[in-house]
Formats: structure tokens, C-alpha cells, sequence
């Protein structure tokens, strides 16, 4: 095949492009967990194709790691996003501005 | 062929990307979100990482974004998201747009890694080959995830165990109505968190 790791370092970094524009341009909490969530991912794409570029298994196995580690994130985020909609009966962050003023 | 797959997975992953990002509706950017972590998963198998492909498929397709669903659902929050981002920060995420933007446009401009195609693959290594290699070889095979994870990672791995743990009593802690008991007759109060 000649793709080389240029190329997936290439849709690598536009994956992060748009999650983070998703995470700073939307208003939703739910689409912003998303956007880091595809950030997340554009960092695992990257840590594959060095890995496998490199010939060594380290990369994989902190994939891996990465991967249960943003379970457990998403988990407990929902979380605080529910206790939050009970309190607050909203998820949209212009509204969450208690602390702002 | 393997070209054609990779243009497939790559259009696939930031096409979805991208409707996940400007979606109205937060249902149907989850389930671009499916979409997103499907293509992910093909351009793993291209990078000859099969189990991390299985893996993304199960945890990240299947459950997370199951518990996104379940979220959406359970808040229903359809009537939000009229309101548009305020100048300062469009402004910003522009500015930062651009300066990740430029990175990426400069790995092409200067050519990126030389040489860059990927060396051949081992298939797998035979059970005694493994020696401790540092760093560890990598191989195609699922068993070298076990025998890394086993020895050289077992401290992170029983970390993420404790990890996991945490992440559940937080989330029973943190969704569980508090109930005071004996304050003066208020038997029933419930303090809402």
C-alpha cells in the first residue's frame, strides 16, 4: 500500500481540528463531550501509526490504555451531567454561568 | 486496494466528524458519532492493529456512545441549541483553528517523516520468542497485547482496574438522591444534587 504515515498524521490532525472546533464552538454540553471525545480518538489514530511506524508494540498498548481510561471519563461526565440537569434543569453552557458573575 | 480503503475510512471518519460537529440535533450527532468511531476502527485495521480495531468498535460503538444515547434520551433536550457562539469566542476558535490548521498543512509543505512507509508486519512471534525486549515488538497478534500488558505494563494495568473501580462509586455517589433520615418529622426530604 503507499499510504505512509504522513497521510494518517494528516487525518489525524484534521479529526482534532474538528473536534476541537466542536468543543469551543457548540453550546451543548452533550456535543462538547463528543468534540473531546473525537479529539481523544485523533490523538489514538496518531499513536497507532507511530507505533506501527516504529515497529514497536508500546504505542498499541497505551491505546489501550487511552481507550478505558475515556470510558471511565464519559462515565462519570454523564454523570455530572445529569446531577447537573436536576439542578439546574438546562445543559447548555451560557446558562451554567453561576460562577461567571 | 488498500489506498481505495484508506481514502474510504478517511472520508468516512471526518465526513462524520464534521455532522457530528454541526449537527442541531444531539441524537443524530451521537449516531454520527457511531459512524465516526467506525471508520476509526477501519483505518486501525489498515495500520495492522486488529484487536485495538475490535476494541474501538466494542467499547467505543458499543458502549460509550450507548451511554450517550441513554443520556440524550433521558434529558431530552431538543428545544436547546438555538443560540449563536458570541463573537469573542468565534474569534478565538478561529485563531486556534488556524494555528492547527498551519501544523497540519506544514507536515505536507516540508514533506513530514522521511522516509515514512511502514516496514512489514509480523504476524505473530513465536510463544518463545518473546524476550524482555524493550521496547516491545510489535506484532500483529492479539497475544502481544497480553504479554505487554502482563509484564511490562502490569503496574498501569492494575491502575486501570483501580481506575475503573473509582469511575463506579463516583457515578453511584454522584447519581444517588440523598435522603436525610431524622431532621424533626421532614422524614421524607430529599436533598437533590
Amino acid at each position: 500500500m503507499s499510504i505512509t504515515l504522513n497521510e494518517f498524521l494528516f487525518v489525524s490532525g484534521l479529526l482534532f481540528t474538528i473536534g476541537f472546533l466542536g468543543v469551543l464552538l457548540r453550546r451543548n454540553t452533550l456535543i462538547i463531550y463528543m468534540g473531546l471525545e473525537l479529539m481523544l480518538n485523533a490523538v489514538n489514530l496518531a499513536l497507532v501509526g507511530f507505533s506501527r511506524f516504529n515497529q514497536t508494540m508500546d504505542g498499541n498498548i497505551f491505546v489501550f490504555f487511552i481507550i478505558t481510561v475515556a470510558a471511565a471519563e464519559v462515565a462519570v461526565g454523564l454523570a455530572i451531567i445529569v446531577a447537573l440537569y436536576r439542578k439546574r434543569q438546562t445543559v447548555m453552557v451560557d446558562e451554567l454561568n453561576a460562577l461567571s458573575h | 486496494m488498500l489506498d481505495f480503503l484508506f481514502y474510504l475510512f478517511s472520508a468516512l471518519t471526518l465526513l462524520s466528524a464534521l455532522l457530528v460537529v454541526v449537527n442541531r440535533n444531539a441524537v443524530n450527532a451521537a449516531m454520527f458519532m457511531i459512524i465516526t468511531f467506525v471508520g476509526m476502527a477501519g483505518l486501525f485495521l489498515l495500520l495492522n492493529a486488529y484487536f485495538l480495531a475490535v476494541l474501538q468498535v466494542l467499547v467505543y460503538a458499543g458502549a460509550v456512545m450507548v451511554l450517550f444515547l441513554f443520556i440524550i434520551m433521558l434529558l431530552d433536550v431538543e428545544h436547546a441549541s438555538k443560540v449563536r457562539p458570541d463573537t469573542l469566542t468565534v474569534v478565538a476558535s478561529g485563531i486556534g483553528f488556524l494555528l492547527l490548521a498551519s501544523g497540519v498543512c506544514t507536515l505536507f509543505l516540508y514533506g513530514g517523516v522521511e522516509p515514512s512507509y511502514f516496514p512489514e508486519s509480523v504476524p505473530e512471534l513465536p510463544l518463545t520468542a518473546h524476550s524482555n525486549a524493550n521496547p516491545l515488538e510489535y506484532t500483529t497478534a492479539a497475544r502481544s497485547f497480553g504479554y505487554g500488558l502482563f509484564t511490562k505494563y502490569m503496574l498501569p494495568f492494575q491502575m486501570t482496574g483501580f481506575l475503573l473501580l473509582i469511575a463506579m462509586i463516583g457515578v453511584i455517589v454522584l447519581s444517588k438522591q440523598y435522603t436525610q433520615p431524622n431532621i424533626a418529622g421532614s422524614k421524607d426530604a430529599t436533598i437533590k444534587r
